[in-house]
């Protein structure tokens, strides 16, 4: 169960199973898309399964979060995406007003994104065998030119970005599941993160070195899934993370930590010091990227690690998210 | 956040450092307990380590309930849940912990019904909407949690809710503390007391570590003001050549403790003659088990349960790092066979016990320090 959280476990069977047999041994350093070559034509290419309780919550439902969640793959890869294609697992007795309204939500996120969801496939299975609905959506994009994310060319003095507030949308659907007799005006932040991505390309180009939207396992386990494919350590300062009231509160309340939970319309990057600024600048000065901030550098040392600067002086670790964040109670 | 944000003030928190540092002896070494597991939480979390001068060592007590609980319990409880009528309930923490058959969450990706509630009268909620299913509610804590069981207890009695029992595993912490002193190689010199705990029970059950034991205790909160605010006054009793309870959480624990949470307790809980701790061993009148009234909702008494016993590996040596004999990182399992996600000892398992929070936030730090040049 473990395996598919995104945290330690999701690594180890993608590096230790999926990427042996089925990837010719390109184990570590796999990015959110594929990167092909088709006639000289720079590709990306992703695949992506949707898997939501509840499937509709405050901000979105699982259709928006199938188009976006492949788009932004696509996106941090730095490729445009051009098309995508949907297929559909439902359970027996699936109200056809929930599909309908999934379909529908879809098609706006794809319209949003500008771009068109070209087949699919749908299969029925009987009831009790699946939950509601899954959703997998696959992306082809087109690599926008003079950028490349490889975690390799991540450098010492390079600086992290962040597009905005953390922790919108875990904390929304833990929320919506309704355990927990807790309120807040709070919205999942799916989107498509490609126009913020294309303001940043535009002004840092070449000077950008890795990108990644931090779905489950957070930032945390994003972050560490870089230090470990570039060696090098990862600095974050507590206090520049961007993080709503909302969820810093719910957080404390559950024993959570903001960094663990899951993001669907946010995006880290690493870019080159000289850059940063600009980045920075770019970000905050397009439609939705208010909220960014630096959040961080690269150093030499600790080797292959994220350390995160309290406000205090102090510093801690931060691990990728082992299973699912579970509260803490007693 | 309000409340909170005061007490996580930069400013303020480099001028305790600043008075923590005057107040600290260079020639001497300070060992301080912090009893409760949020306590290391939060000392991790914060990474108040950092902070503290190098003479001041931070040991990690037995106030976390999850790792103390013995794996055999764990087991008895999940071997209920083999029963397709039961529901299992149990708090986010214990989903992790490993009986010798496996955890809670590996029993529910195995097809038995495990549910995670936030609070006990969930569990109840569970019972009330399941009227043809039985929901065995698996509590642990110490007096922090024991009340609100005991008042679901008090409520299901008066609702006659026949379908829903608790499998008790409440202990008390003062017990805990006793052990630890008594302990032949027990070499501490202060406590920081237990804030959650103390709100129930309050300051006065802790008189004698002061007055028998000569050791001075402050009652503290969980930010990270109010831990260096009790550091503080730990040195300042220290230098004065006092020993005295005193209570730095005012603003959340009453000296006399919560007269109802107590009330509630006694009416439904008694003390075990003794209990198992993990890590500890046998300890007399240390844990709550639930009173004859209650006898038709107390899970033990309701089911055949196997009474598992499962002594820990020997290599794993959680006894001695609780007691502060041992750091984490000392123990011969810490690290390779004992990890947060492949548990071995006690204090791996939840994120509260003292070798996971190293774990998670401290041991590759001490590691790139080893391997940097000096």
């Amino acid at each position: 169960m473990a395996h598919g959280a995104g945290g330690k476990a999701t690594r180890r069977l993608v590096d230790g199973l999926f990427a042996p047999l089925l990837l010719g041994g390109a184990a570590g350093g796999l990015g959110d898309a594929a990167a092909l070559d088709v006639d000289g034509t720079p590709l990306a290419i992703t695949t992506d399964a949707f898997v939501v309780t509840p499937l509709a919550f405050p901000g979105g439902s699982i259709g928006e979060l199938a188009v976006n969640g492949t788009v932004n793959d696509l996106a941090v890869a730095g490729a445009d995406a051009v098309a995508l294609v949907a297929s559909f697992v439902l359970e027996a007795g699936l109200p056809s007003d929930v599909l309908d309204a999934e379909v529908r939500a879809m098609a706006r996120a794809a319209r949003a994104a500008g771009v068109p969801i070209v087949g699919g496939d749908t299969k029925v299975v009987e009831h009790g065998k699946t939950d509601r609905m899954y959703i997998t959506t696959s992306g082809i994009g087109r690599r926008i030119s003079g950028v490349t994310v490889d975690p390799r060319s991540v450098r010492p003095g390079d600086r992290i970005l962040l597009s905005g507030p953390i922790g919108d949308h875990g904390i929304t659907i833990l929320l919506a599941r309704g355990e927990l007799d807790l309120e807040a005006e709070l919205r999942s932040d799916t989107r498509s993160v490609l126009p913020l991505v294309q303001a940043i390309i535009k002004v840092a180009g070449s000077g950008i070195r890795w990108m990644r939207d931090p779905t489950r396992g957070g930032v945390a386990t994003a972050l560490n899934e870089l230090a470990l494919d570039c060696g090098l350590g990862v600095h974050l300062s507590e206090d520049a993370v961007p993080v709503r009231e909302e969820v810093r509160g719910a957080c404390e309340l559950l024993g959570l930590d903001p960094l663990h939970i899951a993001n669907e319309g946010q995006f880290l990057a690493v870019v080159a010091p000289d850059c940063a600024d600009a980045a920075l600048g770019a970000l905050r000065a397009a439609p939705g990227g208010e909220g960014a901030a630096l959040v961080g550098e690269i150093r030499a040392e600790p080797a292959a690690a994220v350390l995160v600067a309290t406000a205090y002086g102090g510093t801690r670790i931060v691990d990728m998210l082992v299973g699912d964040p579970l509260p803490r109670i007693c | 956040m309000r409340f909170v944000d005061e007490f996580r003030d930069p400013a303020v928190i480099t001028r305790t450092c600043e008075e923590i540092r005057r107040l600290t002896d260079p020639s001497r070494h300070y060992r301080f307990m912090e009893v409760c597991g949020g306590h290391t939480h939060a000392i991790y979390r914060f990474g108040l380590r950092d902070v503290l001068p190098a003479g001041i060592e931070l040991i990690h007590g037995p106030g976390c309930p999850v790792c103390v609980l013995p794996m055999g319990r764990i087991d008895d409880g999940l071997a209920l849940a083999r029963d397709p009528r039961v529901i299992f309930a149990a708090f986010g923490d214990m989903m992790r912990v490993p009986g010798a058959h496996g955890s809670p969450l590996e029993h529910k990706a195995g097809g038995r019904d495990v549910r995670i509630v936030y609070s006990p009268t969930d569990a109840l909620k569970l019972a009330r909407s399941n009227p043809d299913r039985h929901v065995m509610f698996f509590a642990i804590g110490f007096e922090t949690t024991a009340p609100s069981t005991a008042l679901t207890l008090v409520r299901a009695k008066a609702e006659g809710i026949r379908n829903f029992s608790v499998f008790c595993n409440h202990v008390t912490i003062i017990p805990a503390i006793r052990a630890i002193l008594d302990s032949p190689d027990m070499r501490l010199d202060a406590f920081i007391g237990p804030g959650h705990v103390s709100t129930v029970i309050g300051c006065r059950p802790y008189e004698w570590v002061a007055r028998d034991e000569r050791k001075p205790i402050v009652i503290s909160g969980f930010e990270p003001l109010d831990l260096l605010q009790s550091t503080v006054m730990l040195l300042r009793q220290l230098r004065a050549g006092e020993a005295k309870v005193e209570n730095q959480y005012a603003r959340v624990v009453p000296w006399e403790g919560n007269r109802a949470a107590l009330a509630a307790m006694a009416e439904v809980f008694q003390l075990r003659p003794y209990f198992e701790w993990r890590g500890l061993g046998f300890i007399s009148q240390s844990a709550l088990r639930i009173r004859d009234e209650y006898a038709a909702w107390d899970a033990e008494r309701v089911f055949d349960i196997p009474g598992v016993r499962v002594t820990d590996p020997k290599a794993a040596q959680c006894g001695e790092v609780l007691k502060g004999v041992l750091k984490p990182v000392q123990c011969k399992l810490f690290g390779r066979e004992c990890t947060p996600e492949r548990p071995v000892g006690a204090l791996m398992v939840s994120s509260e016990g003292s070798c996971a929070a190293y774990y998670n936030y401290e041991h590759r730090k001490a590691a790139a320090a080893l391997a940097a040049p000096a």
